[in-house]
């Protein structure tokens, strides 16, 4: 699913977190979005996943002008997305997380008599294998560790199948190991996913990316391919101060 | 299931509310639409009597939501025992006035201690929490005022000097409702000067626009706290006994004219004085008026329009937080 | 629900309804009527936490419907209507047709605001049960509820209007409102409106429109509610404007949170620990606010997972 916006304008009272940003994500691109801190680019993703209301421009996901709906439904289109701190439900288990995504997807979340719900479980198995998570599976997810809890909100996002995935800087606070895993699981994802990751982690960008976005105080200042983004002078200007 | 303690309290609660209770001097005839300018102008004054004393009750409630995000359902309790010290103060002495300076006191102390010894444990706590903590308080203020003073209704004269009545462009005026209206202008203007201009009313304002920041700043935001609630239940204790020889002094009153301040600091907006005002004004006369008019609807009107705002506009008509 | 294996908490649960049930056998009288006050509470304490506990939303407002379902089952009654079933079923349906509108426009807000807002409506429909006198004669309320008659009681010579008979009548009622309520906690949609309670934030991430399950979960609360109601005006005999008063959402609330709040055993066993203050203890000390409001705040500190929760560390 493609994705874009067009003149997009958020603002905090006198501030613009966003100024007449632009972006267009191709089907199944991999787009990496930098830019110091502040920049505006967790405020970007949450603009395209419906929960922040732009005051002026427009988001489009795939034919549809997605500007007025709500989180909910641009879910149902195909989007998914992660937090860049952990959103997950802390007092209920692995399983009850990954279960909780499933309902969705299986369409099951309207039945009002105990279930024996047997899909359901065998999906959740299924995709707490492929997370490399099962033997998690009963554990509170307050009593995670982070880079658990990380593969965790990105197993949620992925289940239900998106087409399209904004991720908020997933690898944020991970160990060695448990990087390459999270990259390796991006690297495998199915070419028809779109990608949009906000990260600080320029290796694990320039190793994911084929187009970058970069943001400095709410502007788009380059756009391109990793080569031309690296040798770009207003980028190296934003990540060191004027040289 | 309700008790009869419950049910003649309530019964009680709603007749004084509805018809009885309220002194003459603020209802007026129903049924007849006045034209006359005097009594045009007496509804008015009495509904800005009315509204100003809910403003007295409101402000505090306003204040301490708007700065300390805490709904303090005990704040009608605060009322109650304001009424009460001036009937306990006004039997001793005989003495209104010395009522009027005894009540407040009283109830800043009682405020201080709560927020010290309860209240402050809740701040992290959730809404629901503090509302249910609150909520268990006016049980024990209604049974400790009952135990110590029975069940039932007692009342007090106006002052000698303002039990009288002044005529005015046609109209009789009580010269109680002006004092009343008299009094919350005064307090109102003084409460509006002080948030606005003096260094306590910005540290105030400060909090309540980002707690975190004025913390940050080096505010003593413990002591802030117990000195803002005290001066909430003083106030509400002031109106207590401004109230009191207008309504009726019994074991309930907490109750109803609770309902009528969240419904004055819903419409103004959490934790602005002037919205307080305002939504004081269009409640008192909207009450007073619609009780003329149609007597039958007032009170759900009343509802009707705290719904309607918090519907539409949740950080009311001048609030500031969302 | 209380923790432990499946069977354990079976085995509770069914010697708790056999205790109860013997109640009828052994209880002096006035006792008997306290038990049957406190399954009514229970039912409506039990409806409440349906929106606190599982649904998160907390409300003011409950009893609203409460006293809407009483008032349904009084005009019904009054108007010589007998049947049992009927009876129940119009304060069900009173309920929830009020619950709907209630919570199509509360449920728009959250937190603080929705707490405000159905505390507003209602005390609107309290305004209304007091001034709408043609239909419910304001303060003075409906009287002279009679009870329905049962044929299978006739033929016992026995009839809802003593004690026995009508407390097993509210236990049958509680226990199916128990029943029922816990399956539908367990169900998919129940785990749906966890999800939603635990992060909701997250819930609209992954494609719930939350506001839906969240009105669900209101209207139902609002019809089992409702069947509360029409059994307090049987129960009492008369039905009264002060069943709609925002304290009565405040007792219901006490019940369960001094019972634990997100499980279903909790609201019953507070609902028990109110009435018994408010019924029984003014036999022995006319304080029992005090003592309830005091229970209540030490409960609030130091106990917020209820009584329920004191089994849960033991």
């Amino acid at each position: 699913m493609e994705l874009a916006v067009a003149g997009l304008t958020v603002r905090f009272g006198a501030v613009a977190a966003l100024d007449r940003v632009d972006l267009e994500v191709a089907s199944g691109e991999r787009r990496a979005l930098i830019g110091p801190n502040g920049a505006g680019k967790t405020t970007l993703l949450n603009v395209i996943a419906g929960e922040l209301r732009p005051a002026a421009g427009s988001v489009r996901l795939g034919k549809r002008d997605a500007t007025s709906l709500p989180p909910w439904r641009r879910a149902r289109l195909g989007l998914g997305r992660t937090f860049q701190r952990s959103t997950l439900f802390g007092q209920l288990t692995v399983a009850e997380n990954v279960a909780l995504a499933v309902r969705a997807r299986v369409h099951s979340s309207w039945r009002f008599w105990p279930d024996g719900e047997r899909l359901v479980g065998e999906e959740v198995k299924r995709r707490l294998e492929t997370a490399g998570l099962p033997h998690l599976a009963g554990r509170r997810v307050a009593t995670l560790g982070h880079g658990e809890q990380r593969i965790l909100e990105l197993e949620l996002a992925l289940t239900g199948a998106p087409s399209a995935l904004l991720l908020d800087e997933p690898m944020a606070g991970l160990s060695g190991v448990e990087r390459q895993a999270a990259l390796n699981r991006l690297l495998a994802l199915p070419r028809d996913v779109t990608l949009v990751i906000v990260e600080h982690d320029l290796d694990a960008v320039f190793a994911i990316a084929e187009r970058i976005s970069v943001l400095d105080h709410g502007v788009k200042i380059a756009d391109g391919t990793p080569e031309a983004v690296r040798a770009d002078p207003r980028v190296q200007e934003a990540y060191l101060g004027a040289v | 299931m309700i008790s009869r303690g419950w049910r003649t309290r309530h019964v009680g609660g709603a007749k004084t509310l509805v018809t009885a209770g309220i002194n003459p001097a603020f209802t007026v005839t129903l049924g007849k639409v006045h034209v006359v300018i005097g009594n045009t102008l007496q509804l008015i004054v009495n509904g800005l009597a009315f509204g100003g004393l809910v403003f007295l009750l409101a402000a505090g409630l306003s204040i301490i939501f708007g700065l300390m995000d805490v709904l303090n359902l005990a704040h009608g309790s605060f009322y109650m025992i304001g009424a009460y010290t001036a009937y306990t103060v006004v039997m001793a002495t005989h003495n209104f006035w010395l009522a009027l300076l005894a009540a407040p006191v009283v109830l800043a102390l009682i405020g201080a201690l709560l927020e010290l010894v309860f209240f402050r444990r809740l701040y992290r706590h959730g809404h629901l929490t503090q509302v249910l903590m609150t909520f268990g308080f006016t049980l024990v203020f209604v049974d400790l005022i009952r135990s110590r003073f029975g069940p039932t209704t007692r009342s007090i004269p106006p002052p000698p000097g303002l039990d009288g009545a002044v005529n005015f462009l046609g109209a009789t005026f009580s010269s109680y409702s002006l004092f009343v209206l008299g009094m919350a202008i005064v307090i109102g203007a003084l409460l509006v000067a002080g948030w606005r201009v003096s260094r306590l009313g910005m540290v105030l304002r400060a909090g309540v626009a980002d707690k975190e920041m004025a913390g940050l700043l080096g505010i003593d935001l413990p002591r802030v706290f117990t000195l803002t609630f005290a001066f909430g239940a003083a106030l509400a204790g002031l109106a207590g006994v401004i109230a009191a020889p207008e309504f009726a002094i019994y074991p309930g009153m907490d109750a109803n004219v609770l309902i009528l301040a969240l419904v004055v600091v819903v419409i103004g907006g959490l934790g602005s004085i002037e919205g307080a005002l305002l939504g004081a004004a269009v409640i008192g006369l909207g009450y007073v008026v619609g009780s003329t008019i149609f007597p039958q609807f007032a009170i759900g009107l009343i509802f009707a329009v705290m719904a309607a705002v918090l519907v539409v506009r949740p950080s009311g008509l001048l609030g500031r937080r969302s | 629900m209380i923790p432990g294996r499946f069977p354990s908490r079976l085995v509770f649960l069914v010697c708790l309804a056999l205790a109860l049930s013997s109640i009828p056998l052994w209880a002096p009288r006035f006792w008997i009527y306290i038990a049957t006050q406190a399954l009514i509470f229970a039912i409506f304490a039990m409806s409440l936490d349906l929106l606190v506990g599982y649904a998160g939303l907390p409300s003011l407002g409950h009893a609203a419907f409460y006293g809407v379902g009483a008032y349904a089952c009084a005009l019904l009654a009054i108007g010589h209507v007998d049947g049992l079933l009927p009876l129940l079923l119009v304060g069900a349906v009173a309920g929830g047709l009020a619950a709907l509108p209630i919570g199509a426009l509360s449920l728009r807000t959250s937190g603080i605001y929705f707490l405000m807002l159905t505390l507003a409506f209602g005390q609107m429909l309290w305004g209304l049960a007091v001034n709408w006198t043609s239909l419910t004669r304001g303060t003075d309320g409906l009287i002279g509820i009679p009870r329905p008659t049962l044929p299978g009681l006739d033929a016992f010579n026995m009839s809802l209007y003593e004690r026995g008979p009508f407390f097993v009548l509210c236990l049958l009622v509680a226990i199916a409102v128990f029943v029922f309520l816990e399956s539908l906690a367990r169900s998919p949609f129940g785990k749906t409106l966890e999800g939603i309670r635990e992060n909701d934030r997250r819930m609209r991430a992954l494609g719930f429109p939350i506001f839906r399950y969240r009105l669900v979960a209101f209207v139902v609360a609002g019809t089992v509610a409702g069947i509360s109601g029409s059994l307090a005006a049987m129960s009492n005999g008369f039905a009264t404007p002060d069943l709609l008063y925002w304290t009565v959402s405040g007792l219901g609330l006490i019940a369960v949170v001094v019972g634990g709040s997100r499980s279903l055993v909790g609201p019953l066993l507070g609902a028990f620990v109110v009435l018994f203050a408010q019924l029984g203890l003014s036999t022995y000390v006319d304080r029992w606010e005090l003592v309830l409001g005091a229970l209540f705040i030490v409960f609030v500190l130091f106990l917020p997972r209820g009584l329920v929760g004191l089994v849960r560390r033991a």
